[in-house]
C-alpha cells in the first residue's frame, strides 16, 4: 500500500492557512457585536447595517468606481494602442528601449511614482494652469499611468501570438487596414482589451499610494478611507467593509472562471462533434 | 453558378505559342530581406487558365515570390504585371488576385458562412445576390450544412475548404494557394488534390500554387518552375522536369536518381559516349546536338529504368551493361528497391516493379548476388550544368 504523503499534506494545508486565515477571521470579526474588533461579542449584523449608512463611506466608494471606471477604460484605449505599436512595427529604431520603458513602471516602487507624479502635477500647474490642484484628475490621471503599462503588456503578448495571416487575409479579401483592424484584429485580441480592463479596473480600485500622494481635500478614495480610520485600530465596521469587498470580488471571479470554463467546455465538444463528424 | 467560361484559346499549352500573351508577368523581380536575397532576378511569365506550381525545398524563395504577388511584400526591384498591367505598387486590397494561406487564415470569430461572404462585403451587389453567391460558393465546396459554424468546428479537411470558398468568392483572376494540401492528412490530400483540379477546370482561373512536395506538383500542375536559393532552375511541365531536367540540382530534386560524373569521349548523330570512371565503362546516350570531346559531364539515370537480372544479358549493342553486387534490398509489395555495389565502390539505386507473381526463393535478385543492369541509351539524361 501507498504510504500516505503526510508531510505534503501538512505543508499544503500550511500555505492555505497561510492565505486564508486573516481573512477568514476578518470575515468572522465582522459579525461580532462588540465594539472592540478582537473580543467576541456574541453574534450581530449590525455593522453592516451601519456602514450602509455612513455617507463617508458610500461617498468613498463610489469616488473610487468613477476613478477606476475612467482611468481604466483610457487605460485600456491607449495600452491596446502602445500594445499594437509594439507588437507590430517589429524593426523601428529603439524598440527594446520602448518596451523596457513601457514595463518598467510595473517595478518602479509606488512611492517613487507617487512623488515624481506629485512633483510632476504642481510643476504643470505651475507652468499652465492646469490641473487646477489636486483631486479626482490628478488620482485619475495617476491610475492611468501605472495601468497603463499592464494593459500595453497583455495586448502586446496576446498580438505577438496572433496568426498575422488572418489580417492578410481580410486585407486580401478587399478590407483596407483600418477596416481590418475592426473587423478582425479588434475581435480576436478582445479578450485580451476585456482582461486588461478588468486588470486596470481591480489596480485603480485598490491603490493606495500613489492615490496618497495624488489625491487632494474631499477626494478620500474608499482603499484611503479605510486606511485612514484602521491607523486608529481596527473597528467591526471596517471588517464588514472589507468583507463585502472580498465577498463581491469572490463573486466575481468565480462567475468568470465558470463562464470561462463553459466556453471551454462547450469548445471541447464542439471540437470532438466536428471529428466524429468527419470519421 | 456564374462562372468564369474556360478561355478557348485553342491551344492547349500557351507556352510553346510565341505570339501568346502572359496573363502574369514577372519581370526581373528581386525581394532583399536586409542582406538576404530571398527571389533573385526571377522573370516568369504565366498564361491564363493555367494552374502553376511553384516547387522548392523551404526558404527557396517561393513563399516570398507568391506573397509579391499577392501584394503582401514589395519587390525590391523589378515589375509585376497582371492581363497587361503593372500592379508592383498596388495595394494588395485593390489587386483582382485572392490567396489561399497555408494556415487558411479563417477569421476565427465568424461563422462559415460570414467568412465565404467577406470579400463581397466591398461589392456592388445587393444583399440577395450576396447571399446567392455564399450559398453557390458552399455548395461548390459542400458545406452547405456547416454554414452556421465556427472554424474551430471544423475538421482539417473542412477548414481548407471554407478558406477555397473565401478565396474564390470574389471571383479573383488569379488564386494563390500557398501549400494548399500542407495540413492534411495523406487519404485526405489525395482527395483534396483532384477537387482541387476539378474546380480550377470549372472555374478556369488561374491558379499558383506554392508547394514543397513533388508528388503534389507533379498531380496538379499544368507546368512546375523548381526553385532554389532564389532562383528558378527550370520551368516545365511535370514530364519535362521528370525526364529532362536541365540541371543537377533539378534531377536530384524531383524523384530519386542516380548521377555519375563524366568525360565525353565521342559524339556524333545525337549519340554521344560518355567515359564514366565510377562506373568502369563507356556509357552510351541519346543526345540532341553534339558535344566537344573532353567535357566534363554528368550523366543521370532514373532507378525505375534500370533494369536488374542475374544473366550476363545478350550482345544487344544498343543498351548499356554493367555488372555489379546487390547490396541492400527492400521489397514493398509492387516494387522492390536494389542497392547494387560496382567494382569502383559506388552505388547505384534500381527500382523493379515486381510484375511476376514470386515466392521468396524465387526473387529476381537477393544479397550478395551478382547482377548485371542494363539500361537504354534514351533513358541516360546528360547534364552539362
Amino acid at each position: 500500500m501507498r504510504r500516505r504523503p503526510y508531510f505534503l499534506i501538512f505543508v499544503l494545508i500550511l500555505g492555505y492557512a497561510f492565505f486564508y486565515v486573516p481573512i477568514a477571521s476578518m470575515i468572522f470579526y465582522s459579525f461580532n457585536k462588540s465594539r472592540l474588533a478582537t473580543v467576541w461579542g456574541g453574534f450581530s449584523t449590525e455593522w453592516y447595517g451601519k456602514l450602509l449608512t455612513n455617507q463617508q463611506v458610500l461617498d468613498a466608494a463610489w469616488l473610487s468606481l468613477r476613478i477606476a471606471f475612467l482611468s481604466a477604460t483610457i487605460a485600456t484605449i491607449l495600452g491596446t494602442m502602445a500594445g499594437m505599436a509594439l507588437a507590430r512595427f517589429s524593426r523601428f529604431r529603439g524598440r527594446v528601449l520602448f518596451s523596457g520603458l513601457v514595463s518598467a513602471p510595473l517595478v518602479m516602487p509606488e512611492v517613487i511614482t507617487g512623488i515624481s507624479l506629485v512633483l510632476f502635477f504642481i510643476g504643470l500647474e505651475f507652468l499652465i494652469g492646469w490641473p487646477n490642484g489636486r483631486g479626482f484628475t490628478t488620482i485619475t490621471l495617476a491610475h492611468i499611468t501605472f495601468s497603463l503599462s499592464y494593459v500595453t503588456v497583455v495586448v502586446q503578448s496576446r498580438l505577438a501570438s496572433m496568426d498575422r495571416s488572418v489580417e492578410e487575409a481580410a486585407m486580401d479579401l478587399g478590407s483596407k487596414p483600418l477596416r481590418v483592424l475592426f473587423d478582425v484584429t479588434l475581435p480576436i485580441i478582445s479578450p485580451a482589451i476585456i482582461a486588461g480592463w478588468l486588470l486596470a479596473f481591480t489596480l485603480s480600485l485598490d491603490d493606495v499610494v500613489i492615490t496618497a500622494f495624488t489625491n487632494g481635500p474631499g477626494t478620500t478614495t474608499l482603499p484611503l478611507y479605510i486606511f485612514s480610520k484602521v491607523r486608529l485600530g481596527v473597528t467591526p465596521d471596517m471588517n464588514a467593509l472589507a468583507t463585502i469587498i472580498v465577498l463581491l470580488v469572490g463573486t466575481g471571479v468565480a462567475l468568470a472562471g465558470f463562464l470561462m470554463y463553459r466556453a471551454e467546455k462547450k469548445r471541447e465538444r464542439d471540437v470532438q462533434m466536428a471529428i466524429a463528424a468527419n470519421k | 453558378m456564374d462562372v468564369e467560361a474556360k478561355p478557348q484559346n485553342g491551344s492547349e499549352r500557351p507556352w510553346l505559342d510565341q505570339k501568346a500573351k502572359p496573363f502574369i508577368r514577372i519581370d526581373k523581380v528581386t525581394k532583399k530581406f536586409g542582406d538576404f536575397t530571398a527571389v533573385d532576378n526571377v522573370s516568369l511569365d504565366i498564361f491564363k487558365g493555367e494552374l502553376f506550381a511553384l516547387l522548392g525545398g523551404s526558404g527557396c524563395g517561393k513563399t516570398t515570390l507568391l506573397r509579391m504577388l499577392a501584394g503582401f511584400e514589395m519587390p525590391t526591384a523589378g515589375r509585376l504585371y497582371l492581363d497587361g498591367q503593372d500592379m508592383t505598387d498596388i495595394p494588395p486590397y485593390e489587386r483582382p488576385v485572392n490567396m489561399m494561406f497555408q494556415s487558411y487564415a479563417l477569421f476565427p470569430h465568424m461563422t462559415v458562412e460570414k467568412n465565404v461572404g467577406y470579400g463581397l462585403k466591398h461589392e456592388q451587389m445587393t444583399d440577395a445576390q450576396r447571399k446567392d453567391r455564399v450559398r453557390q460558393l458552399l455548395d461548390l465546396v459542400q458545406l452547405t450544412p456547416l454554414a452556421g459554424r465556427k472554424p474551430h468546428q471544423l475538421s482539417g479537411g473542412q477548414r481548407q475548404r471554407v478558406a477555397l470558398a473565401r478565396a474564390l468568392a470574389k471571383q479573383p483572376k488569379v488564386l494563390l494557394l500557398d501549400e494548399p494540401l500542407g495540413a492534411l492528412d495523406k487519404k485526405l490530400r489525395e482527395q483534396t488534390q483532384f477537387e482541387l483540379i476539378n474546380i480550377q477546370d470549372k472555374l478556369g482561373v488561374t491558379f499558383i500554387v506554392v508547394t514543397h512536395d513533388q508528388e503534389e506538383a507533379m498531380t496538379l500542375a499544368t507546368r512546375i518552375a523548381v526553385m532554389d536559393q532564389g532562383l528558378i532552375r527550370q520551368t516545365g511541365t511535370p514530364t519535362e522536369i521528370y525526364e529532362f531536367p536541365r540541371t543537377r540540382f533539378v534531377a536530384d530534386f524531383i524523384g530519386s536518381i542516380n548521377i555519375f560524373d563524366g568525360e565525353v569521349k565521342s559524339s556524333a548523330k545525337s549519340k554521344v559516349t560518355v567515359a564514366s570512371p565510377t562506373l568502369g565503362t563507356d556509357v552510351t546516350v541519346d543526345h540532341p546536338g553534339t558535344l566537344a570531346s573532353g567535357a566534363k559531364v554528368a550523366i543521370a539515370v532514373r532507378p525505375e529504368k534500370i533494369s536488374i537480372e542475374r544473366k550476363k544479358p545478350g550482345a544487344k549493342a544498343a543498351d548499356n551493361a554493367i555488372a555489379g553486387k546487390v547490396m541492400d534490398l527492400g521489397y514493398f509489395g509492387k516494387d522492390s528497391l536494389y542497392r547494387v555495389k560496382l567494382p569502383s565502390g559506388a552505388m547505384v539505386r534500381v527500382n523493379a516493379v515486381n510484375s511476376r507473381r514470386a515466392g521468396e526463393n524465387e526473387r529476381v535478385a537477393v544479397w550478395e548476388d551478382d547482377v548485371w543492369l542494363t539500361f537504354a541509351p534514351s533513358s541516360v539524361i546528360v547534364l552539362t550544368e
